[in-house]
């Protein structure tokens, strides 16, 4: 994962709306996610196989009418199970970044406000949990919490937060200088308001593009952590959990470890693209 | 210099400290009681008193830790409680082969990322860029274990060119342990070729807006010279840092790789140590990652000093 620096003056919404309308990289992160997550919604109401529905008589089928991406080892719709696989994706994704977000930027807030000897313990508390790679951190901590997807979306979340921190920390440190800010201490507001009114709302942008980013890493990091069996178990689905199952059937199912896989994939460059599009709109410069 | 270095081996001691502490907590996080945990299907009461006498788990957590980082700084990080080998024999066993397939994969990823990201550097905002860019996106965002899996069913089932698994010994037979090894370097080599070539691309289009680029092509030089002997060689001082930094970060992404390829390497044990609940293992993996990565940092630093002929000069 990596730091984003976009600023953005105050009331600038308008322009960055009309900024990502115009980005070919917004437009089609936006274009892959959104069939993905509507599909995700609306996986109760669709008129699709239960996930969880065995039938001894169609194991491991090729893709059919009757079975659009064929059929499991037990005998279960692979189309019916990736799309309600994908909630679990992007349900990981979410909110293993709420987790970073609400754990990592107040941190980042107070460390770069206050600096001193706050910023010390929080910067060398967040530089010994970067020394610990995303991934490893990850499985460390889902296999002492024990193998769910609640656990393994803590794990990520917590593994993604240093990066939160040192982002959040290095812009309020510039707005911080900034002299608006200046007035407003000036004009007797406490630490507090100042936070929340003044520098706040003037950090929130590079943190939504990292946020973006980051929900691309989370993706792979829950499906990773289902591949090796400590994220979502079975029965319930998970692009992860069916690749790990998949890759014991490669010769007598080679689609079913494909078409999983290709949903990860897709997922991922949505939000990769549309991180991408949203740094350029919102970052000046690129203006 | 070796003030610099001894500068930089004093500021990585906070670091190491803190993440002691975060890994002996881990052990910690085991909801309910640890002792029963490790105990496994041992109920009597007699024997869990023993572990918790054995482990010193009535001491103080301070002293606890006194304890542990004590022996962890001695070269002991307790025993595997599956195979009742000490933690370190069990690490150094099995470090050879990830850095092994970690040199196999940073080379795959400097052959593709390099001339990848000046090729794009090149020919900026026009179709080559976009074409290089867009297979890097791709690589960034496919997921290795996917990637490994289509591999086997490709290049092994259909067409029988590689082994789909296991490890060889370079020691042993070199060839044979290269022909192994390849298709894993290329799978953990892929992602990282993609980070390689975003920062050479960017590195790259900096330097060539240069005055002195634009000197040199002003008094005649043929492009090759130009990119090659001017820019490239001012283009790679980060490249070469960020390389020492991303070592760090193959040792993790070797564990899916490791176990998609049946590689008996640190990943492996990772994996397999958590499966079968053996803790300690998982916590002297965890350590071992974080001092690797906390020194090749370092060497990222002193190679950045090294190589910038200006810092060098301070030093």
């Amino acid at each position: 994962m990596s730091d984003t620096s976009a600023a953005l003056p105050p009331r600038a919404s308008s322009r960055v709306l009309r900024s990502l309308r115009h980005n070919p990289s917004a437009i089609a992160g936006a274009a892959i996610i959104l069939p993905i997550v509507i599909l995700a919604l609306l996986a109760p109401v669709l008129p699709i196989p239960s996930p969880d529905a065995t039938s001894w008589t169609a194991i491991r089928k090729a893709p059919s009418a009757l079975h659009w991406l064929g059929t499991d080892e037990l005998g279960r719709d692979i189309l019916s199970r990736m799309i309600w696989g994908a909630r679990a994706s992007l349900l990981a994704g979410v909110v293993s970044i709420a987790i970073a977000l609400v754990t990592g930027v107040p941190l980042g807030i107070l460390a770069g406000y206050f600096g001193g000897w706050v910023d010390m313990v929080i910067s060398r508390v967040t530089e010994a949990l970067l020394a610990l790679p995303f991934l490893i951190m990850a499985i460390a901590l889902a296999a002492f919490l024990g193998p769910s997807l609640t656990n393994a979306m803590i794990a990520i979340g917590l593994s993604a937060m240093p990066v939160m921190i040192r982002l959040t920390r290095g812009q309020v440190m510039a707005v911080k200088a900034e002299d608006y800010v200046e007035g407003a201490r000036a004009i007797g507001l406490n630490h507090l308001e100042i936070m929340s009114r003044y520098v706040f709302p003037n950090i929130v942008p590079p943190i939504i593009v990292q946020a973006t980013l980051t929900i691309a890493t989370a993706i792979i990091a829950e499906a990773s952590l289902s591949f090796l069996g400590l994220g979502q178990q079975a029965p319930a689905p998970s692009w992860g959990a069916m690749l790990n199952t998949a890759k014991n059937f490669l010769t007598q199912a080679p689609t079913y470890a494909l078409f999983p896989g290709v949903a990860i994939f897709l997922t991922v460059v949505g939000f990769n693209l549309l991180g991408d599009g949203l740094r350029d709109a919102l970052d000046p410069r690129e203006q | 210099m070796h003030i610099f270095i001894a500068k930089r081996l004093l500021i990585a001691i906070p670091t190491l400290i803190l993440v002691s502490i975060f890994v002996f907590t881990l052990q910690k996080l085991l909801p309910g009681d640890p002792v029963l945990a490790l105990a496994g299907e041992e109920r009597d009461p007699a024997t869990l008193d023993a572990i918790r006498a054995q482990l010193h788990l009535n001491d103080p957590i301070v002293v606890q830790y006194g304890r542990w980082i004590w022996a962890a700084l001695q070269g002991d990080l307790g025993m595997s409680l599956r195979t009742n080998t000490p933690v370190t024999q069990l690490i150094a066993q099995k470090l050879p082969v990830t850095i092994q397939l970690a040199v196999m994969s940073m080379i795959v990823a400097v052959l593709c990322g390099i001339p990848g990201g000046i090729y794009a550097a090149v020919h900026k905002r026009r179709k080559g860029d976009y074409i290089v860019n867009i297979l890097a996106l791709s690589a960034l965002s496919i997921p290795n274990f996917w990637l490994g899996i289509m591999m086997i069913l490709l290049v092994s089932v259909n067409l029988g060119w590689l082994p789909a698994s296991g490890y060889v010994s370079p020691v042993e037979n070199f060839w044979l342990s290269m022909k192994t090894m390849l298709m894993p370097a290329l799978v953990l080599g892929t992602g990282l070729s993609a980070t390689l070539l975003r920062h050479t691309r960017s590195s790259m289009s900096g330097v060539l807006k240069s005055d002195y680029i634009r000197t040199a092509r002003a008094k005649g030089l043929r492009p090759r010279e130009v990119i090659l002997g001017h820019a490239f060689r001012n283009a790679i001082l980060p490249i070469i840092t960020l390389m020492a930094l991303l070592f760090g970060e193959l040792l993790a992404g070797a564990v899916l790789t490791e176990q998609i390829f049946t590689i008996p390497g640190f990943g492996k044990l990772t994996v397999d140590a958590v499966f079968t609940r053996d803790y300690a293992v998982v916590q002297g993996v965890v350590m071992c990652t974080a001092v690797a990565f906390i020194a090749m940092n370092l060497v990222a630093d002193v190679l950045y000093a090294f190589l910038n002929p200006r810092l060098r000069a301070k030093l």
